[in-house]
């Protein structure tokens, strides 16, 4: 999970990391003149999304007045379809030189990655590709871990100022710390900067592993800050993972491979999917019930394909869900069934006892997708 | 012969008394596979339908000759009980749970690595399943039938799909494997294509991947250099709508790797056939062995 500028640094506080000081808002009224930040003040506009600053919205308030007048600006602004709903308000620093640090999972070397430059505060990417002299890559084994010496060498590497050597390497050292004990997916700081306070990160970019969400209370917390859209609420209610996209064949699949794959073979056939939905490993009848109800408040759905190959979800279970959400009632599109695997007999057999006129059994996954496709004309 | 299981696989289930351990344990075992233990701390001297239960994997593997286990242990135990399964010697860990966090995962295979010489299988895996012989895993092994064609997936459902093409075509298979999607799965493409080249009852390999990581990309490379038996390839996700990307990390790790696209090249480039629809798997095999 991605989460805000804000809450980013809120977990860098919480590590000592040092951020500038600063106020989050999300209205216009929460802004009083004893605020006690100095100015200048930085309104950054807290969006995900790159490219925030080009689009206007950051801007530095040297009063007040303007304080005001740039937060009341910024605040609704639509940044490449992304609505700036909060503000985070920050002392603007005076700064003498600009770095760049990521630590993430490297999937191929199955190690973490620490990546350090002298360049920061530009476009990272650029120079990983013509300057890659210029970016310290260094791989980290996870049972091991980051020692001082270590960083040290990195430091001395990536040619950063030696004179506040000491500063960034309890930096670094902390920003590891989070990215392990954060059970973080990734910690970027671009730029961490030298100021006339010392070592700061001035922005911060963090993505949770939600795998870990039980060991951290905080992770509910921003996660239930972070708005998701209002086609996707009923879902993630109901535990399910759903995508809306602009189709209408309406996709219920078990396993995000084969439901992937189910997008596939229905765009093959000249149909296009309403929505991606993964029941996942071991869906009892609640969750396809539950999934079927997502996909009755979806406008744009015309049918219904359910493509299941049960492995650890049972067949029986699956069609118990189908007939107990489509029982006695009128059905406002065609479904197709396709049911293999695991405990497949009986599933079709209990289908077969509750037949629904709208309801059509396939014996394969090219034929189904087919009749969904047609299903939707 | 068959990869990583045979006739001989004696399977220690972790987590044997839970319901989806039971359930597939002992499908497992109707199916012939000498399911000999499980364990469950506090709980040892128990048994389940005859299966002895024991508290560590350690006594089971000492009183009944385990050399593979199975785990179904939910995610804040997981990275124990893989670890626990391997220092009791067993030569194979086959993890089934998903929900593992990332950070668990990379310590313990590097541990794994460093400390012991078991493999790992997954984790958030199907298994695998060597027809005729040995199911270890949740595989439905209905859908099977003993033969020559070796086949590898990342997705779970997706192996089924491509399992059920070969054998609707009366084309057996020596092993089916699941790797698992995670980020750091303990067995990867390039481990199984490597023992599918060396086994002598594999003549031919399917390979599914789906879009994002390298691990495809990977696996091109390796085909191309090492592999002469035929592969047929299919990458889930060529209509699926891109990921929401955050910071520049990701991007400077994978490159322009990732997508399907990149995907199908590499793999067409190392010579593989690459069909577009699952359900062409069978006959893409069909043509070749």
């Amino acid at each position: 999970m991605n989460l805000f500028e804000y809450q980013g640094k809120r977990l860098y506080q919480d590590f000592s990391i040092p951020t500038p000081k600063s106020i989050f808002i999300s209205s216009i009224s929460e802004i009083t003149d004893n605020h006690g930040l100095t100015y200048p003040v930085v309104v950054k506009a807290q969006v995900q999304v790159g490219g925030r600053g080009k689009a206007g919205g950051i801007k530095v308030a040297k009063d007040f007045d303007e304080l005001s007048k740039f937060s009341g600006e910024i605040l609704g602004m639509d940044i490449k379809g992304h609505i700036v709903e909060s503000l985070l308000l920050e002392e603007a620093s005076d700064i003498l030189e600009e770095y760049y640090i990521s630590f993430t999972l490297d999937r191929s070397a199955k190690s973490y990655l620490m990546m350090l430059s002298a360049k920061g505060g530009m476009d990272i990417e650029e120079v990983a590709e013509n300057n890659p002299e210029d970016l310290i890559m260094l791989h980290i084994s996870p049972s091991k871990g980051l020692d001082s010496e270590t960083i040290i060498k990195s430091i001395e590497d990536a040619k950063l100022n030696e004179s506040y050597k000491d500063e960034l390497s309890d930096v670094i050292s902390n920003l590891y710390k989070l990215f392990v004990e954060g059970d973080c997916d990734l910690v970027e700081v671009n730029p961490l900067a030298i100021t006339n306070n010392g070592v700061s990160a001035l922005d911060s970019k963090v993505s949770l592993d939600m795998n870990a969400i039980y060991r951290h209370e905080n992770f509910k917390d921003f996660e239930n800050e972070i708005p998701i859209p209002v086609s996707e609420q009923f879902a993630k209610e109901k535990n399910l993972n759903f995508i809306k996209l602009e189709g209408s064949v309406g996709i219920i699949g078990n396993g995000a491979g084969l439901v992937m794959s189910t997008l596939d073979v229905v765009s093959e056939h000249g149909g296009m999917a309403a929505n991606f939905l993964d029941i996942g490993g071991g869906a009892k009848a609640e969750t396809v019930t539950a999934a079927l109800e997502v996909l009755e408040s979806e406008d744009n759905v015309k049918s219904v394909l359910i493509n299941i190959f049960g492995g650890i979800t049972r067949c029986d279970l699956v069609a118990n869900g189908i007939v107990e959400a489509t029982k006695g009632k009128e059905l406002k599109w065609p479904i197709i069934v396709r049911l293999d695997g695991t405990n497949s007999k009986e599933g079709l057999s209990i289908l077969e006892q509750n037949t629904n006129e709208k309801i059509t059994i396939s014996s394969s996954m090219d034929e189904a997708a087919k009749l969904a496709v047609e299903g939707a004309i | 012969m068959s990869i990583f299981i045979d006739n001989e696989t004696k399977v220690v289930v972790q987590g044997l008394t839970g319901e989806q351990g039971k359930f597939h344990a002992l499908r497992n075992r109707d199916y012939g596979t000498k399911v000999v233990a499980g364990t469950r701390p506090g709980k040892g001297g128990e048994s389940v339908e005859g299966i002895p239960i024991f508290n560590t994997v350690e006594e089971a593997v000492e009183a009944t000759g385990a050399n593979t286990a199975m785990t179904f242990v939910p995610p804040p135990f997981a990275k124990d009980a893989v670890l626990e399964a391997a220092y009791a010697g067993c030569d194979l860990i086959v993890c089934i749970t998903e929900g593992i966090p990332a950070k668990d995962e990379a310590e313990m295979y590097d541990l794994l690595k460093e400390k012991t010489s078991s493999r790992l299988l997954g984790p958030n895996c199907p298994g695998l399943i060597s027809p005729g012989k040995s199911n270890v895993g949740i595989m439905p092994h209905e859908i099977t039938m003993e033969g020559n064609v070796g086949v590898v997936s990342r997705s779970g459902t997706l192996t089924y799909q491509a399992v059920l093409e070969l054998t609707n075509l009366n084309i057996g298979q020596s092993t089916c494997i699941g790797i698992g999607g995670d980020p750091v799965p303990g067995t990867s493409f390039i481990d199984v294509l490597d023992a599918f080249q060396n086994d002598s009852q594999t003549e031919a390999i399917v390979m599914i991947g789906e879009i994002g990581g390298s691990a495809e990309e990977e696996a091109a490379e390796f085909i191309k250099k090492n592999v002469t038996k035929p592969v047929v390839s299919y990458i889930a996700g060529l209509t699926a709508p891109p990921g929401k990307k955050m910071g520049h990390a990701g991007a400077i790790v994978s490159g322009n790797k990732g997508t399907a696209s990149a995907k199908i090249e590499a793999l067409t480039d190392a010579g593989a056939n690459v069909v577009e629809n699952p359900t062409r798997i069978g006959q893409a095999i069909k043509d070749v062995v």
